[in-house]
């Protein structure tokens, strides 16, 4: 358990997912990717893990994704086959806004 | 990291093309990688790039990321003087410039100086390594020395995390199209032209570079790169219509977005240009280098409806800056620092995660509560609409009271003669400020003073009509058609003496 900033990169411990936190709630949270706890992005992955069937949809390049709460968000920045989540809860995916262009 | 994942998504896309060279996503990632070691391996602090548009522009930018050394793109118009002070202020550092240049500025003290071809073919000529960049947010990413027009420039300073909020909060990933391309025809020391490879990146839209330009290059080149987006700032986009004369339309069909920002853009040239691209949307982008480029935009469906409506006050916002950014608060601020309401003026402040407002060597501009003063005076209409009325320290004070310059050069470019117009204030014995314009007169007309003043007094309060009117062929622009005020000031009161 760890408090988030953005900018902060992790990466999963089950498979190639790795991210970014857009944004963060105050308080201490874990997050998870294919069920298990995510780990900081330099770390290496423990050998052995294998991802929870219930947490096995994948994430996507470049897609953000966001609690329930809507105060934790992620960027997908290598896709992976497990998915995000947070206190057993899976993270649901951002639906997109698109502003014209402007550069 | 926006090229990892670019490279990842879509890496065998056209990245950036140049001439008849181009380097896909792949090829920008091994380059800015084998640069990257370079950097590291020569003790660098800083990475500057002295030199038009080319590819090494994308290269060496994501190779100071990678290295985690600051980027410094320069303003090659410069003088040797100048040039010679601010590389002394971002010492030590890696600079690459032309062959000519590399020449020259060899024995500048503390910096390893490099001629764009050799630095380019080395970089080509490498591979990446392992993508192990720190990428810490706070690093910095940028130093962009603004053009300091009440001193001697300053370099703002864009972290990571203030680029990365405002890759984020304006485009999405992969977004673009394949065959969509952007030109790019601003300088890369200008902020519009980092924010455009940035973005353009990461949705995954080729760039097409214009090193130098000029409006019959621009539209030809829009026509045979089949360019779907492009940013100007007002000066190029008055160059383009003006090169399209009489004609009934651009004829580039494949142009879906035209934006523009940078400077204040006359209402005679949106509303040609509008005509003159009939299938193309316009939006309108404000920013500043402080605030890693846009923070309101006026978007196409806000210009057809102020262009098509009745309604004076939706009509007007054709001139507007458009609303903020979601991801952005904007604030009209009095002089006591207090809140303004709609339509009253003040100072503008902007808060959000993509501002900055801090410049090397010097305390942060932001306030506690994260405001960051523009500089810049204007007001916001009841639906959000933001006016940009010009620069906080040109608005003349005369007689107690604050008047715009920029409302009353709009009133003086409605008139049918006049081509260009700027007002500035000239020191007054009985007002404390006078007004004082400068008009360029459209070739073949004529018009006298008398004439403007009545034609402002009829649409103004006579306390905004000019106690001066100066004719003149044309008026000081910098290279990026801002117009320089103080040299104008300088020069109209110089004249009276």
């Amino acid at each position: 358990m760890a408090q988030l900033k953005a900018g902060t990169r992790m990466r999963s411990a089950v498979c190639s997912t790795e991210v970014m936190v857009v944004a963060a709630p105050a308080d201490d949270v874990e997050v998870t990717c294919g069920g298990a706890a995510m780990i900081a992005i330099a770390d290496q992955p423990p050998a052995g893990g294998s991802i929870s069937p219930d947490a096995a949809k994948g994430t996507a390049l470049g897609k953000r994704y966001l609690n329930e709460a809507g105060d934790l968000e992620l960027l997908c920045t290598k896709p992976g086959e497990g998915s995000l989540g947070v206190g057993g809860t899976l993270l649901t995916l951002k639906e997109a806004k698109p502003l014209p262009s402007s550069d | 990291m926006l090229l990892e994942m670019a490279t990842s998504g879509f890496g065998d896309r056209v990245a950036v093309k140049s001439g008849s060279a181009s380097l896909s996503y792949t090829q920008l990632f091994e380059a800015a990688g084998a640069a990257a070691q370079e950097l590291a391996s020569s003790g660098c602090e800083r990475m500057a790039l002295l030199d038009v548009s080319s590819l090494t522009v994308p290269v060496s930018l994501f190779a100071s990321a990678w290295a985690g050394v600051p980027f410094v793109p320069l303003n090659y118009r410069l003088t040797r003087t100048e040039l010679t002070r601010l590389v002394g202020e971002i010492a030590p550092s890696y600079l690459v410039t032309d062959g000519e240049r590399a020449e020259e500025l060899s024995k500048l003290p503390d910096t390893t100086v490099v001629a764009r071809e050799r630095f380019f073919e080395g970089a080509t000529s490498g591979s990446a390594g392992e993508p192990d960049w720190p990428m810490d947010p706070d690093q910095i990413a940028i130093l962009l020395f603004t053009s300091g027009t009440t001193g001697p420039p300053k370099a703002a300073l864009l972290r990571h995390k203030h680029l990365v909020s405002y890759i984020l909060g304006s485009v999405e990933f992969a977004s673009a199209a394949e065959e969509e391309a952007a030109l790019v025809s601003v300088p890369p020391y200008h902020v519009a032209g980092m924010a455009a490879i940035a973005s353009s990146v990461y949705a995954g839209r080729r760039i097409v570079q214009l090193p130098s330009f000029s409006a019959e290059a621009w539209l030809e080149l829009a026509r045979s790169e089949r360019v779907s987006n492009a940013f100007v700032v007002p000066t190029m986009l008055a160059r383009i219509v003006e090169a399209l004369g009489g004609a009934e339309s651009a004829d580039l069909p494949h142009l879906r977005a035209l934006s523009y920002g940078g400077g204040k853009m006359p209402l005679p040239v949106i509303e040609r240009a509008m005509k003159l691209f009939p299938t193309t949307d316009f939006t309108n982008a404000y920013g500043l280098t402080e605030t890693s480029s846009t923070i309101a935009l006026l978007g196409p469906d806000d210009h057809r409806a102020a262009a098509e409506s009745d309604d004076p006050e939706i009509r007007r916002r054709l001139a507007s800056v458009g609303r903020p950014l979601p991801s952005v608060e904007v604030r009209i601020q009095g002089e006591a620092g207090t809140p303004l309401g709609p339509g009253e003026r003040g100072e503008i402040y902007v808060r959000g995660e993509q501002v900055s407002g801090e410049y090397l060597g010097r305390d942060s501009t932001v306030d506690g509560e994260g405001w960051f003063p523009t500089r810049d005076s204007g007001s916001m209409d009841r639906e959000g609409y933001l006016f940009i009325e010009g620069r906080a320290d040109d608005v003349i004070v005369r007689g107690g009271e604050n008047l715009s310059p920029g409302e009353i050069e709009d009133v003086l470019l409605q008139h049918e003669a006049v081509m260009d117009a700027a007002v500035v204030g000239i020191p007054d014995e009985q007002w404390g400020e006078a007004v004082a314009a400068a008009v360029v007169v459209r070739p073949g007309r004529s018009v006298s003073g008398e004439e403007l003043r009545v034609w402002i007094k009829d649409r103004l309060r006579s306390s905004r009509t000019p106690e001066r009117i100066d004719f003149r062929d044309e008026l000081p622009y910098n290279e990026l058609g801002k117009l320089l005020r103080r040299k104008l000031r300088a020069e109209m009161l110089g004249d009276a003496t």
